[in-house]
């Protein structure tokens, strides 16, 4: 209980969402289904998982936190570490949907899952959603049960990040290999 | 001496049972309990307190609304999407259907529909409200007379 949980098994999470009601809905379920207490998540290769929540109540205050300001042709890169954006579609303002894109147009964030959310059942739009990348489409009010369904997307963001960190790592092996008189083939560690 | 507390739990659970058999509440105010915890001990009661705040709001916003010389449908059918969205989240599915209806009316742009739906929509709240006030009441009764029992 006194250990502090390693930084591989804490997930943030980026809720964006304009009811308060719904911003501490989602904030709880989150962190309800940490630990192993939570159920779901505990049996990922069996490991404990924390969410760290941070809820915003508009796309546009979304965007700001992720590093991406409007309108603006450059992105800013701050050092924002968001594993998981879940929105909902209907908001004032900018909507879900324009969220989803301006995140899967941005080369730095185009790779962190999103998850949109709706009262609304319109399979129309759902499909829309999911064409523009959208992981999974949660209809309100959502349930512990749907965050279950989050499991995968964040072991493949988690697994992915491993991998981008890789590289580097190799490229040096190798450049000091090839220095060495007696060459040996370097396997890639994958 | 444990009589009464049983007492008082029975009306609890029997009490509890009426609000979902008459349809006042639904499966999604279990969900809110089953998020309440010893780290959150009172997060049904504050959930559901900010769902009253935000109803009379909007309540409010609707009478305004309906009041005007020329009536925003837009606006209107707005506040009960947002009215709809609460109280569906809260598990209020009296309130929830009565929002339903009333934005059928918005989007008929039909004047009494809205009227008779809004009288509806207040009624349907205010008796939820006071079902769940009574509620959270033999709550803290319970959770009083068990003294150091947790929940």
């Amino acid at each position: 209980m006194g250990m502090a949980t390693p930084k591989e098994t804490q997930f943030h999470v980026l809720a964006v969402d304009d009811s308060l009601i719904d911003r501490m809905l989602i904030e709880r379920l989150l962190k309800t289904s940490s630990f192993h207490g939570g159920i779901l998540i505990a049996d990922i290769l069996g490991m404990c998982v924390e969410f760290t929540v941070t809820a915003v109540d508009s796309a546009s205050k979304a965007l700001n936190f992720l590093g991406l300001v409007e309108d603006m042709a450059s992105e800013i890169h701050q050092d924002v570490d968001v594993n998981l954006i879940i929105t909902d579609y209907c908001m004032p303002g900018m909507t879900g949907y324009d969220l989803l894109r301006k995140i899967k147009e941005s080369k730095s964030l185009k790779d962190i899952p999103v998850v949109i959310m709706s009262s609304e059942n319109v399979p129309s739009r759902i499909n829309r959603c999911l064409e523009e990348g959208a992981e999974e489409f949660f209809l309100k009010p959502v349930q512990l049960s749907d965050v279950h369904k989050l499991k995968p997307h964040l072991m493949k963001s988690r697994v992915k990040e491993e991998q981008d960190q890789q590289p580097i790592n190799n490229k040096r092996k190798i450049k000091e290999e090839f220095h060495s008189p007696d060459k040996t083939r370097v396997k890639c560690i994958s | 001496m444990d009589g009464g507390i049983i007492q008082l739990q029975r009306h609890l659970v029997d009490y509890t049972a009426s609000l979902f058999d008459e349809g006042f509440l639904d499966e999604q105010f279990n969900q809110l309990e089953l998020l309440q915890d010893e780290s959150n001990p009172d997060f049904v009661v504050e959930v559901v307190t900010l769902f009253f705040q935000d109803a009379e709001r909007l309540l409010d916003e609707l009478t305004k609304a309906l009041g005007q010389a020329s009536i925003d449908f837009k606006k209107l059918d707005a506040h009960v999407h947002q009215l709809k969205g609460s109280s569906s989240s809260v598990g209020a599915q009296r309130v929830h259907k009565a929002c339903i209806s009333f934005r059928n009316s918005c989007e008929e742009k039909n004047i009494e529909g809205c009227l008779k739906s809004l009288q509806q929509v207040r009624h349907e709240y205010s008796l939820v409200k006071s079902k769940l006030e009574t509620l959270f009441k033999m709550e803290q009764q319970l959770s009083a007379a068990s003294g150091s029992f947790s929940r």
